[in-house]
């Protein structure tokens, strides 16, 4: 009973006496216990991870090529034994698009995520932790950019800096430029909800004992900042963070669906959707496909955040 | 009160100078709107530096911006290209309310903009009433009945609603309702505009033509609102003065609806105020699907035409809108609760 007591995943209902003499258990095991617990956040894991093997695994079955090889001859044609998912308007299979688009989507919300963390974390802890001039300049600009709901903002400056930018290699394969601008233009209009949460953040964190501690041994501005407030104020980022993903998946469907957004060759389940709608009668797999990839998508990594949400909250008295 | 209303206002300005800058900075680089003027090429050389010269683009962007914002009837521009400014300048700037006149088609802005936003208008009124009255249902149902069957299935419809992407909705409605029932010899919902050419803008033709669109931009709002009314709504039947409500006899439907739900209502006042202007990012891709001619058609057809003057309205309009909704939601919130004293 003591084995199994000290191992990090002992039966979940069990919670007798015997439990109360195990090692009190450390921060991230109790986190893993709550988010465990969680159904649907292990629902939307379980989803995204096969979702990324399907993108990525995919690609030992199709090669590139054939998501991009065009058959006039084979146009339109509805989901059969050679294309499981049908073809699009100009004869390509969408099976393999589904798998190259979804990579790109993927790691579109992947690096938008990381774009806008870089902002949102930078800004937010200088408002928060210097406060002040810095502040108010800070926060003005935040909210700047919130005034214009972000879909308006976005198509503006895809339509911006998509004039000019070549298509690039990489590791092997031709991608769009634009799939550069579509990231940075995302993170760049994602931040300032971000950056709000680290500000509110630095501001309570700060204020704590410890710090005054840290700043009396004589720590350093950037080690207070990154070393002591940061690592205690993780918990909302990633949260915030998870959820942009999803957010960032949609917003480039949106600007790839109303056609400024990721331009051919290169696939994703946004602009595979572009135009589609004009073959609603005709040819549903055209839509369907990418469309339920991205719903499914943007609700595994919803669940998932959710469950961060709970399992990451300290207050939270479940075990 | 109002020197808080004025403060907020005061503050806005230096705001919407730094947002109105940026965004016609950003238009001014964003392509030629020569190039699809009037629907037709102009290709020839001089016909394109003439027109440049009578709409004012050879000027530099700050000297536009400053056109934009102030007029240039103080001063005089070169019309005829002989390099002396001979012309005197007729616009007054949107200072003065003169929002311009659009590259694309000659009119002036608030005639362009003042056509399609009664039609913008009418579908998010709609859909905001519908979103109030079916998440208030829906929310209420579910805190009154937490953990039952009913309460969980439409907690992950929710879920499952508001995850999903407005065009997949947009498209699947349209597949079953409209594709599907016609094949199937049902009643069918029409897919795209206002009306049928043939019957013309009648009533019963409008809201006929509303009803996917509208469904479509309030399901993801009503996802949201639902989740968040239930917990709001849950939080407030735990409070004391509901037990003691319900402790000195008073009816259920007096607890629930007067005393729970007054003070469950109460964040959701300012959401909905929040939101409203949001509602029209909804409605960009909802209006460029379903044909609709309303605000959100009229920005993409411009932006992807360069049309400065016409897409500087809409967004500052937008911008506008933002802020005065903002400051709404603080007023009404500080009308209803008492505790909150603006300073």
């Amino acid at each position: 009973m003591e084995s199994s007591a000290a191992q990090p995943s002992p039966g979940v209902a069990r919670l007798t006496l015997d439990e109360l003499e195990t090692p009190p258990l450390s921060l991230g095991q109790l986190t893993w216990r709550r988010f465990r617990r969680h159904r649907m956040a292990i629902f939307g894991s379980i989803t995204l991870l096969l979702m990324v093997l399907y993108c990525f695994g995919g690609m030992m079955f199709f090669s590139e090529a054939d998501a991009n090889r065009t058959d006039t001859g084979a146009r339109l044609q509805a989901p059969s034994r050679v294309h499981p998912f049908g073809t699009d308007t100009i004869g390509r299979d969408i099976l393999a698009r589904t798998i190259y688009g979804g990579q790109i989507s993927l790691i579109i919300g992947m690096t938008a995520m990381l774009v806008e963390l870089v902002f949102g974390i930078s800004i937010g802890a200088l408002a928060g932790y210097f406060g002040g001039l810095i502040d108010s300049i800070t926060m003005r600009i935040t909210e700047a950019v919130l005034i214009i709901p972000q879909i308006f903002l976005l198509l503006v400056m895809a339509k911006y800096f998509a004039q000019s930018i070549p298509n690039y290699q990489f590791m092997g394969r031709t991608f769009s430029g634009s799939v550069l601008v579509i990231i940075f233009v995302i993170g760049i209009t994602s931040w300032p909800y971000l950056a709000r949460i680290v500000r509110a953040q630095f501001l309570s964190v700060k204020e704590n004992d410890f710090i005054l501690a840290a700043r009396a041994t004589g720590a350093s501005t950037r080690d207070i900042i990154f070393r002591h407030i940061l690592p205690n104020s993780f918990a909302p980022i990633i949260v915030s963070a998870t959820l942009s993903v999803a957010a960032a998946i949609t917003l480039e469907a949106y600007i790839s669906f109303l056609g400024l957004g990721v331009r051919p060759p290169t696939a994703t389940w946004g602009n595979m959707l572009e135009g589609a709608y004009n073959y609603i009668d005709t040819a549903w797999w055209l839509w369907f496909f990418p469309g339920f990839f991205i719903a499914l998508t943007v609700l595994s990594i919803n669940f998932l955040g959710d469950g961060l949400r709970d399992a990451l909250d300290p207050h939270s008295r479940a075990v | 009160m109002t020197r808080y209303i004025i403060r907020r206002l005061l503050q806005a300005i230096p705001l919407l100078f730094l947002v109105s800058l940026v965004l016609f900075v950003l238009m001014q680089n964003m392509g030629d709107p020569l190039a699809t003027m009037g629907g037709r090429k102009v290709t020839r050389k001089e016909d394109r530096e003439r027109l440049a010269r009578q709409l004012g683009l050879d000027k530099p962007v700050l000297v536009q911006y400053i056109y934009w914002l102030v007029g240039n009837d103080w001063t005089k521009t070169d019309m005829d290209g002989d390099g002396v400014a001979e012309t005197p300048g007729v616009r007054k700037g949107v200072l003065r309310g003169d929002w311009g006149i659009s590259l694309v088609n000659r009119q002036p802005v608030t005639k362009v903009i003042g056509e399609r936003l009664p039609n913008t208008l009418l579908l998010m009124l709609t859909a905001e009433g519908v979103v109030l009255v079916s998440a208030l249902l829906i929310g209420i149902y579910s805190a009154l009945r937490q953990y039952s069957l009913v309460d969980n299935i439409v907690t992950a419809a929710t879920f499952v609603f508001y995850s999903m992407p407005v065009f997949f909705f947009a498209l699947l409605a349209m597949y079953i309702f409209s594709v599907n029932f016609r094949k199937w010899g049902l009643p069918y919902l029409p897919t795209v505009g206002m009306f049928e050419p043939g019957a013309g803008q009648t009533v019963s033709q409008v809201v006929w033509h509303m009803v996917l669109p509208v469904a479509t931009l309030s399901f993801g709002f009503i996802a949201g609102y639902s989740r968040y009314i239930r917990s709001t709504m849950l939080e407030a039947l735990g409070q004391d003065y509901v037990r003691t409500a319900k402790a000195k006899g008073l009816p259920r439907p007096e607890v629930i609806y007067v005393h729970a739900l007054k003070n469950a209502a109460l964040p959701i006042v300012t959401i909905v105020a929040l939101d409203l202007p949001f509602l029209l990012g909804g409605a960009i891709v909802t209006e460029r699907i379903f044909g609709w001619p309303g605000m959100g058609r009229l920005f993409l057809d411009h932006v992807s035409r360069s049309d400065t003057p016409v897409v500087m309205g809409i967004l500052m309009m937008i911008a506008l809108a933002v802020i005065l909704f903002q400051i709404i939601a603080d007023i009404t919130y500080a009308w209803l609760d008492p505790r909150i004293r603006y300073k």
